[in-house]
């Protein structure tokens, strides 16, 4: 018996080299064919004046309809405009480790990709480490001030002084004196979103009730990609008397919509003109979208790398510098538009300051 | 046990053996099979089926890349003993997932605290995470003894409540500091001192393998010795084929799933360690998650032998380190979750197909050497 099991390990051992072994002359005919390749592309690299972009994309990649598809709008307009050389997107795998966002970065900076964006938070640690291995290469980094370095753009955004904006048009809006919030994972930066809307909503009238829920509690990241659960969450809220429920549920956003149009309430959307991305039926209910625009950040960088003025360090795209705002589309807030730009102003001047977290 | 005999969940489990050459033949037929169906996924979706094998071989034969497989493959190895444990004894622990999550958030949030000076400040770390993780577990455990609840429902269940139990504790009123300037939170980070430093086992890289993985072989040669050369691994396995036969020579089968739970909910425990001590120092939101269910298939696939699965689980590693090159190559990542299922399903077909062979085989050659004998006996009649 004894034997057996380790006759049949060898065996196992053995199938397995054979295998490796078939691939490996497998591998060689292809690498053989590669240098042609590669050497034709980095030809074309060096002819052409553009850059050789990489970007690192969060769980989900391009296709998302949400934050990552944000960057890769800009990364779009970036390719069309900059006469970019090459780009090469890759996305995070589920529940991954730190090392694999490492690897995936340092494949691109070992790839030669040139600058190099990485998309979300959870990149922060992988970023510094790789960032200080190639310091020729220029790094940016979405939704993160924590890793720092000569070669590291931080690029930040103030969502809760967008988020301010259209907690005040809620207010504003709502009849029943009861606004909604829906968060998709209770994770801090949606604690943003959730902090500035609260803060609006009260700037305008005092004693207004707000309903807060989050879908999912990390590390069930889910919430932000469950409309059926986004829209109990807002039914919910609906049901008990709120008229207008504010959403940063990224995909979840969808099921707020629908509960909105049953419920004959208003709904406002997230991260970009939702009045105009989300399904036909549900835009009628959109009143305004708080547009973090992750897409210009994008682009900016990329355009200031072309221009060879990167700056490294935080970039902090509030409201004064326009990387958020509220949205208009759809005409359902332009008689409040006026007070709301009033709000605007007060934010920029520093007149108003937008607590970043509920205390 | 015979193999006519067997079921097929202790085929499944790898409680038959194979003899002879069948034992080759069936690891070559689920290579074959798992080949062939990956190479028609790849052509279906427009990629070279050789050309992506050969870039994936160029790049796992990297240092780099070693290493990356290594420490993929320390937690993996780890998870598939947690789940072997079980699944040697019958009990099919699903809940390793959030045994190891919240033994790895406790016992980060312990390390961090640094109540023990340097090394044995690591020491605690681990402990607490064993504890942790078996008494997470013994919760199932105790389901099923008590009350005849099916582990399978309990732990499936206890992952959904450790998820929830975890997100309450990592909170910044509670186990939780937030990370200056960074959307993330996590525990505080364990000091250097208690840290397990890598080592450099592979040459040409400046990347480290996991310290721990010198634990997870030590575990693994523990699983090998307490289940095959001890009174309880004998009365486990008795207990996990036959549990009328355990209890006829004297064996508490209560006691044993009590204890199974808890030893497996133990090593589930360490699963989060290598990771802890050796990379992220901090349990914060992007720790790994889901390993215990890539643990299940890691231990089918190894067929619950402490070899076998330290291969299944250099070959998951070794797949996943090359989903980030397939996608440089512009070959859908994907593919490698492909693969995985792949592997683990063409190992479970073709190891049953071998042993079917070999039963059917055998009935032949039961049934020839009666033929032979059945024309005998009228002569002898007749005579």
């Amino acid at each position: 018996m004894l034997q057996n099991r380790y006759g049949r390990l060898a065996a196992a051992v053995l199938a397995g080299s054979m295998l490796m072994g078939a691939a490996a002359c497998g591998g060689s005919e292809d690498s053989s064919a590669k240098p042609a390749d590669g050497g034709s592309s980095s030809a074309a690299a060096g002819g052409g004046k553009g850059a050789k972009v990489g970007l690192a994309y969060d769980i989900g990649g391009r296709g998302d309809q949400s934050f990552n598809d944000a960057a890769a709008a800009g990364l779009d307009k970036a390719k069309g405009e900059l006469g970019l050389a090459e780009t090469k997107e890759l996305e995070a795998g589920n529940g991954e480790t730190e090392a694999a966002k490492e690897e995936r970065l340092r494949l691109l900076a070992d790839g030669g990709y040139n600058p190099i964006i990485a998309i979300g938070f959870a990149y922060s640690g992988p970023l510094k480490k790789v960032a200080a291995e190639f310091p020729d290469t220029k790094f940016a980094i979405v939704d993160d001030a924590d890793a720092t370095g000569p070669n590291i753009s931080n690029l930040m955004f103030a969502e809760h002084e967008g988020s301010f904006l259209v907690g005040a048009a809620a207010a504003l809006k709502s009849k029943k004196d009861h606004v909604g919030f829906v968060g998709g994972v209770r994770v801090p930066l949606i604690a943003k979103f959730e902090a500035g809307f609260m803060a609006g909503a009260k700037a305008v009238k005092p004693d207004i009730k707000i309903d807060s829920k989050y879908i999912s509690e990390p590390p069930d990241f889910g919430g932000f990609n469950d409309p059926a659960k986004g829209k109990t969450a807002a039914q919910g809220m609906f049901d008990a008397g709120a008229d207008v429920v504010y959403h940063a549920a990224g995909g979840s956003g969808g099921g707020v919509f629908e509960a909105a149009k049953a419920a004959k309430g208003m709904a406002i959307g997230v991260d970009s003109d939702q009045a105009k991305t989300a399904a036909s039926e549900l835009q009628s209910v959109i009143m305004t979208s708080m547009v973090k625009k992750v897409d210009v950040a994008v682009f900016d960088f990329l355009k200031s790398y072309a221009d060879g003025a990167v700056k490294s360090g935080a970039i902090t795209y509030d409201l004064k510098a326009g990387g958020v705002d509220y949205s208009t589309t759809g005409g359902q807030i332009d008689d409040i538009k006026t007070k709301l730009d009033e709000y605007k102003q007060k934010i920029i001047s520093g007149e108003i300051t937008v607590p970043d977290k509920n205390s | 046990m015979s193999p006519a005999g067997s079921s097929f969940t202790d085929r499944l489990l790898g409680r038959v053996r194979l003899g002879g050459l069948l034992s080759l033949a069936a690891p070559v037929l689920a290579i074959v099979f798992a080949g062939l169906i990956t190479s028609i996924v790849l052509l279906v979706t427009g990629g070279p089926p050789l050309e992506t094998l050969g870039v994936m071989v160029d790049y796992g034969v990297q240092p780099r890349t070693m290493v990356l497989t290594l420490n993929y493959a320390t937690t993996y190895y780890l998870s598939a003993l947690a789940v072997a444990v079980g699944f040697r004894m019958n009990l099919f622990n699903i809940g390793v997932d959030g045994q190891y999550r919240l033994a790895a958030l406790i016992a980060a949030a312990v390390g961090g605290a640094a109540v023990l000076p340097g090394p044995l400040n690591t020491v605690l770390v681990i402990v607490v995470a064993m504890l942790v993780g078996a008494g997470w577990a013994s919760i199932a455990g105790l389901l099923k003894v008590r009350r005849g609840v099916s582990e399978v429902i309990s732990t499936i269940m206890l992952n959904a409540i450790a998820t929830a139990l975890g997100a309450w504790l990592l909170n910044t009123d509670r186990l939780a500091v937030e990370v200056a300037g960074s959307n993330n939170i996590g525990t505080k980070p364990i000091p250097e001192a208690a840290r397990v430093p890598g080592l450099e086992i592979i040459p040409g890289t400046g990347t480290k393998v996991f310290g721990l993985i010198l634990l997870a072989v030590a575990m693994g040669v523990l699983y090998h010795v307490l289940l095959n050369r001890t009174r309880f691994g004998f009365d486990l396995r008795a207990t996990g084929r036959s549990e009328s036969a355990a209890v006829a020579s004297g064996v508490n089968v209560r006691k044993m799933v009590l204890i199974a739970m808890i030893m497996s909910g133990a090593m589930a425990g360490l699963i989060g360690m290598p990771q802890l001590l050796g990379a992220s120092y901090s349990y914060s939101l992007d720790f790994p998650t889901g390993l215990g269910f890539t643990g299940i298939a890691i231990a089918l696939l190894g067929r619950n032998h402490p070899v076998g699965i330290a291969l299944g689980a250099l070959l998951w590693g070794f797949l996943d380190a090359s989903s980030n090159i397939l996608q440089l190559h512009d070959i859908s990542p994907e593919i490698v979750a492909i693969m995985q299922g792949t592997i683990v399903l063409s190992v479970i077909v073709a190891y049953e197909l071998v042993h079917r062979y070999q039963i059917s085989a055998g009935q032949r050659r039961v049934s020839k050497e009666l033929a032979g004998k059945t024309p005998a006996q009228p002569e002898g009649a007749s005579a």
